[in-house]
């Protein structure tokens, strides 16, 4: 098996930037989002389908980016 | 990589595709769980699980010698193992690794560069196998701790002004914006950095593939900082693990001979009572 169909792109989601990466290994299509700074998986998801994949990851990463909070000064 | 200071402690993902499954080699994917792990991985590598394996949970300390050398040993590994070790986050568990690894003495350890993401965006075989390693007696070093910091001596650090502070944080987290990278759950009660500290991000260290800058680009990069290696270095990040992708880069690829990683970092300084703190960018 290799990966394959790899690709990654940059969007905003949720007032932060996030990089979008999936993959086939496979049959299966993997998906993990991270936040752009500094750099951490923020979720993971597979599915049958790039967008099945990518779907459930950036709803998952949506969910946990709108929970940080910028400290008021 | 041959500029690099210690250029046998890192290794390509090519070298990789032709060294792993070789006796006398063995390849460990680290991650912060399992999950990268069993999407696929380097065929012939076995997995470390960060939070698991490589933390004690319970002092909140790395793994004592006993664990890791029960760790070693069922891993097929002995003192004279060639250990790689690569994994997603561009590297950052597998950095915790090397450097624990390094505490106690393991002669041969190296980090494969561009980590999970590099090979798998040039497309390689990968696995879904679980290796069973055949387990050996593993015996350690004590542990060497020139290399980690704790917190009085962070504290007298700042003080003295005897070392140079580095935060390898994201800018908002070294400014106080915000108390955690985004998404990630909050573990501290303020947002900030160590004063006197500068604000470098691991990720300045790395190309868009996740492979690291050459030498001459690193020391473009710490020497314009300040950080020049003619005094002890600290890095620091939340919990750790940033901070010993910095250590290794700082230590090993430009052959700084005083660095430290200060593994408590900000979740323990950010939570300490009346420890002082800066918040906003560098002074």
């Amino acid at each position: 098996m290799k990966s394959e169909e790899f690709a990654r792109r940059k969007e905003h989601l949720c007032g932060w930037d996030a990089e979008i990466t999936s993959y086939r290994i496979g049959e299966t299509y993997y998906c993990h989002v991270d936040n752009v700074s500094p750099g951490a998986t923020v979720s993971r998801a597979e599915g049958k389908t790039r967008e099945e994949a990518e779907n459930e990851a950036i709803a998952k990463a949506k969910e946990r980016l709108a929970q940080t909070r910028k400290v008021a000064r | 990589m041959s500029q690099y200071a210690h250029p046998d402690a890192l290794v390509s993902t090519s070298w990789v595709a032709d060294n792993a499954g070789k006796p006398g080699a063995v390849v460990v994917e680290v991650d912060v769980d399992l999950k990268a792990y069993d999407e696929g991985h380097v065929p012939g590598a076995i997995a470390w699980n960060w939070t698991t394996q490589l933390c004690d949970t319970v002092l909140r300390d790395i793994i004592p010698k006993a664990k890791l050398e029960k760790l070693l040993g069922d891993s097929g590994v002995s003192p004279s193992t060639t250990v790689v070790l690569y994994g997603d986050n561009n590297n950052w568990f597998a950095a915790w690794a090397f450097w624990q690894l390094k505490i106690y003495g393991h002669k041969d350890v190296r980090i494969m560069n561009g980590g999970r993401k590099k090979w798998l965006e040039e497309g390689r075989e990968v696995s879904k196998d679980r290796p069973v390693p055949q387990a050996v007696v593993y015996t350690a070093s004590a542990p060497d701790l020139s290399i980690r910091s704790f917190l009085p001596d962070v504290q007298k650090a700042m003080q003295s002004k005897s070392a140079a502070m580095v935060d390898v944080r994201s800018p908002g987290e070294f400014t106080g914006e915000i108390l955690s990278p985004p998404g990630l759950p909050e573990t501290c009660q303020r947002g900030g950095h160590i004063p006197g500290a500068r604000s470098i991000p691991w990720g300045k260290a790395c190309n868009e593939d996740g492979t690291f800058k050459s030498f001459d680009e690193l020391k473009k990069l710490y020497e314009g900082e300040g950080v020049r290696g003619d005094k002890p270095v600290i890095a620091y990040c939340r919990i750790g693990e940033r901070s010993s992708h910095t250590w290794y880069v700082l230590k090993y690829l430009l052959g700084y001979k005083d660095v430290r990683n200060y593994d408590g970092s900000w979740t323990e300084w950010g939570n300490l009572v009346g420890a002082p703190i800066e918040t906003g960018p560098a002074k």
